[in-house]
């Protein structure tokens, strides 16, 4: 008796959404496990993170705080991975696009809201998308893996970001803590609706609507996916995969760049080390989760970051390191990927008669 | 001179977690599995190695419970990429995530702790030929060790029967399934034992090097042995060369920041990095055929008998 594999002709789609939420679930249940023998109660824990998350209007629109990056720099590495480029680097991106917004603040004060809004976003999506488009050049040109470059530009960008706010933009009066003085008023996005929700909310909305037009509706999109999925097919259609490279790249760094701009814009209101919970990180489990759905990705991105404010919450009321719900993070990323086995593939139970399961 | 001689000496310390752990990864992608986790296996080898070697008393079984941590971790990884054809990229990423996380809230009795560690000694004879002796022959046990490995792993890729079995799998496995070849099987073992060597490196750091445990304290090392690998063209002599590379680029800078001079601190860290970015760069540009031609060939794509491409 043996198991075997068969290749399924099609998924159902069902199936998709539950071997997605049993393999989650199954992440947290071995994630109690790994807890219990920590000898931290699970239950408390989980519990805890709930509470911390849902728990009040307020809570949710912690969460929701959490979740716009998350779910913006995450579109932007969408983008990429659609491609099958693998940008690593949207941490990166979205420390150089908040430098860079910083940096407009510093010597461009305007009087206009709008005017220094837009300007500020403008810079960050540029830098951001240079900073990417680094990346995305050395791999169309020189075959440069993509995933090295952009992670030691990720380095170098949270280093650069230190040499400002230790150094030269350091606000005297901050007591010795590195971060800048803090933004003039127009350079701020608004909140809204009294919680610290910012209108770029309204932007990534937008965004992901539109990006999900793009991918799944445009001839652009279309070209995009088939490189993704076979690359030689779309090179013997005439696709220029180089120019594309540089492009997606490009626009993914612009994205993450922006995002790292409304966090320090909307949130923070100056620029600080550290000033990013490794939310491009993150992001890359949100678009992984989300099957590079756009719109599904908001949805990924909001329980993620209740997972990041449970983790705010373990730090506080049980002392834990606040790296612990990576744990988590990191096992549901584990079963997702085990589980997509289920749906690609037919276990069959083979008792080996003749003629029964033995087929080539 | 006598500067000049502790920065070279600093550098093949600081280099040899570097070291393993980029030869841990060459024996994994020879096999044609591709594992970017190398930051949580290092991590979780680091704080198994100082957990054991504190509870213990024994820096050896310390190393030993790392290398053995490392291979469990190597299994899930090969579970994941081999057996069921997981994208080893996200798999990758979702191990650094792990094994930071673990090894953070598992560490988090151990701050401040010290432990004796593995004193070095001198090799006879050896350590009194100038430069070359101070630099090469008055460390410790695990830096003669991994001059050790890099040969035997050279030897093992170019010379032995199951050297070879381990490169055809990485570059044909269809073909060395025909040939007879458990290609599942040697997949596992390589990526199991790769991992080992992995955490055995982010074991010297606590162990030997530093003989503290903090989170995270394997500072990004993990993903600069990934990028070695490629900047080694998968031999492990050249991986010898770039890990003392990185190793005195740190050393050096170390140096700097004690000296005092005023380029500041955060963009002397950046140099590792940004020299990592260009060594990469000219390699591919000077040798991209050669890239190309000695990246094993079925890298990172999973293998499924009964299918056709």
């Amino acid at each position: 008796m043996k198991l075997r594999a068969e290749k399924r002709i099609d998924s159902p789609a069902w199936m998709t959404v539950v071997v997605t939420l049993a393999s989650v679930c199954l992440a947290f249940v071995a994630g109690g496990v790994f807890l219990y023998l920590q000898g931290v109660s699970p239950l408390t824990a989980y519990r805890m993170i709930l509470r911390s998350a849902f728990g009040s209007v307020y809570d949710l629109s912690e969460t929701a705080v959490r979740a716009l990056p998350l779910a913006t720099v995450s579109l932007a590495v969408m983008l990429c991975f659609t491609m099958l480029i693998w940008n690593i680097g949207a941490e990166g991106q979205a420390f150089i696009g908040a430098l860079t917004a910083a940096a407009v603040v510093r010597y461009f004060p305007m009087e206009d809201r709008l005017a220094m809004l837009s300007l500020m976003a403008l810079a960050a999506a540029v830098a951001g998308g240079f900073w990417a488009g680094v990346a995305g050049v050395l791999k169309a040109k020189w075959n440069v893996s993509e995933i090295i470059s952009t992670l030691m530009l990720n380095y170098i960008a949270i280093r650069l970001l230190e040499h400002f706010v230790y150094g030269p933009w350091r606000d005297p009066s901050s007591l010795g803590f590195p971060m800048t003085r803090p933004f003039i008023p127009q350079a701020r996005l608004p909140q809204l609706w009294g919680t610290r929700i910012h209108m770029g909310l309204y932007g990534l909305l937008i965004l992901s609507a539109f990006m999900w037009l793009a991918l799944k509706k445009t001839r652009w999109g279309y070209e995009i996916r088939i490189m993704g999925s076979n690359a030689r097919a779309a090179h013997y259609a005439g696709m220029n995969y180089a120019r594309s490279v540089v492009l997606v790249m490009f626009l993914s760094g612009a994205i993450a760049g922006i995002a790292g701009m409304c966090e320090v814009s909307g949130l923070q209101g100056r620029l600080q080390a550290g000033f990013s919970a490794q939310y491009g990180y993150t992001a890359i489990i949100v678009a992984w989760l989300s099957h590079l759905n756009p719109p599904l990705s908001l949805l990924v991105a909001f329980l993620i970051g209740a997972l990041l404010v449970g983790g705010e919450a373990l730090q506080i009321g049980m002392g834990l390191p606040l790296a612990s719900v990576q744990i988590l993070q990191g096992l549901i990323l584990f079963f997702v990927l085990g589980g997509e086995f289920f749906y690609n593939y037919r276990v069959r139970l083979d008792f080996g008669r003749p003629g029964f399961g033995g087929e080539r | 001179m006598e500067t000049l001689v502790s920065i070279l000496a600093a550098a093949v310390r600081s280099g040899t977690p570097i070291l393993y752990a980029t030869l841990g990864e060459i024996l994994t992608e020879k096999c044609g599995v591709m594992n970017l986790g190398l930051e949580g296996i290092m991590l979780m080898g680091a704080f198994s190695g100082f957990f054991v070697s504190l509870s213990t008393g024994n820096p050896w079984l310390g190393l030993a419970a790392a290398f053995g941590v490392g291979m469990c971790l190597g299994l899930i990884h090969a579970f994941i990429s081999v057996s069921l054809g997981g994208n080893q990229v996200v798999c990758g990423l979702a191990m650094t995530m792990f094994g930071g996380g673990a090894s953070a809230l598992m560490g988090r009795g151990c701050i401040g702790m010290t432990i004796r560690g593995i004193d070095g000694f001198s090799i006879p004879w050896f350590s009194e030929l100038p430069l070359v002796g101070r630099v090469f022959f008055s460390q410790d046990v695990m830096v003669y060790a991994s001059y050790a490995l890099v040969v035997v792993l050279y030897c093992f890729f170019t010379a032995t029967r199951p050297g070879m079995n381990l490169r055809a799998v990485g570059e044909n496995p269809k073909a060395a399934d025909a040939m007879g070849l458990p290609v599942a099987r040697i997949r596992y073992l390589y990526t199991v034992l790769g991992a080992g060597l992995v955490a055995l490196g982010g074991a010297y750091i606590s162990v030997i090097y530093n003989r503290f445990w903090a989170e995270s304290m394997t500072a990004g090392r993990g993903w600069i042995a990934v990028a070695m690998v490629i900047f080694a063209v998968w031999n492990p002599f050249q991986a010898a060369l770039g890990a003392y590379l990185f190793g005195g680029v740190e050393a050096f800078q170390l140096r700097l920041q004690a000296a005092g001079t005023s380029v500041p601190t955060p963009l002397l860290m950046m140099l590792p990095y940004v020299m990592t970015i260009l060594v990469l760069l000219f390699i591919s540009i000077g040798k991209g055929r050669r890239v190309s031609l000695s990246a094993p060939a079925a890298l990172g794509a999973p293998f499924h008998r009964e299918e056709r491409e």
